[in-house]
């Protein structure tokens, strides 16, 4: 299979994430998905507005799945993250993995989710029950947008 | 004795996103430079901006889609952004 990068902003499409990396070769084929969770750092959230420097953020999630592929000796990585306006529960991001080994596989996986956060230029802003909504840092800095 | 020379000067666009682009009030700007100028003279030249004070000292930073350090010289027609802190996933 061709590794798979892509931003969308219609719901994810997990079954197809996972056909993506599903060979005769792979024992293991592994699905992560990151969702909405209503309860952030104690504060109630309604949902999230995804957005990204588009051209940026898929040029990174290439790069991520190309290190990935070279790294771990499979082609099949995929991962999909959806921009735009989320509910609670809803998927953000769908990484799918194919290896012939469950070990590898699971690095893997969690190897490309941690890169994706660290690297590729995508914010979110939450929107809570109190009708305020907040960009968030997940470095925990008082940065722009925090209230002062 | 000075004289302007319009080809020593170059325009570069600065992006803006998500908390930058909110204390800014906008989603990009043009600056004008002096040629050889560096991703940290374009900040400086947004410094005095209504709302840059909400920018951190040293941020993340891009030039044609690929971070950069701000020690790097940009050229007319690059395209720079200021990336805060991201929050994919």
């Amino acid at each position: 299979m061709t590794p798979l990068a892509s931003l969308v902003r219609e719901p994810i499409d997990s079954l197809a994430v996972i056909r993506a990396v599903s060979t005769p070769a792979n024992g293991a084929v592994l699905l992560f998905l990151g969702a909405v969770r209503q309860v952030n750092d104690g504060r109630d959230v309604t949902g999230i507005d995804y957005a990204a420097y588009e051209a940026m953020a898929q040029r990174e999630l290439e790069a991520i799945v190309d290190e990935a592929v070279a790294a771990f000796g499979t082609a099949d990585v995929a991962v999909v993250h959806r921009l735009g306006a989320l509910a609670v529960e809803e998927v953000s991001v769908a990484i799918a993995v194919g290896h012939p080994h469950r070990d590898t596989a699971y690095a893997l996986s969690r190897w490309v989710i941690e890169a994706l956060k660290r690297r590729v230029p995508i914010w979110k802003r939450e929107h809570y029950t109190d009708g305020t909504r907040e960009w968030v840092d997940p470095t925990g800095h008082v940065g722009a947008g925090a209230p002062t | 004795m000075c004289v302007y020379d319009a080809n020593a000067h170059m325009t570069i666009t600065l992006l803006l996103f998500a908390s930058y682009a909110d204390a800014l009030g906008a989603s990009a700007l043009t600056v004008e430079l002096p040629r050889d100028s560096t991703v940290g003279d374009v900040l400086t030249a947004i410094r005095s901006r209504r709302g840059a004070d909400r920018l951190p000292p040293s941020p993340l930073v891009a030039v044609n889609q690929r971070y950069a350090a701000l020690s790097r010289v940009v050229q007319e027609g690059d395209e720079v952004a200021i990336i805060p802190p991201v929050a994919g996933g």
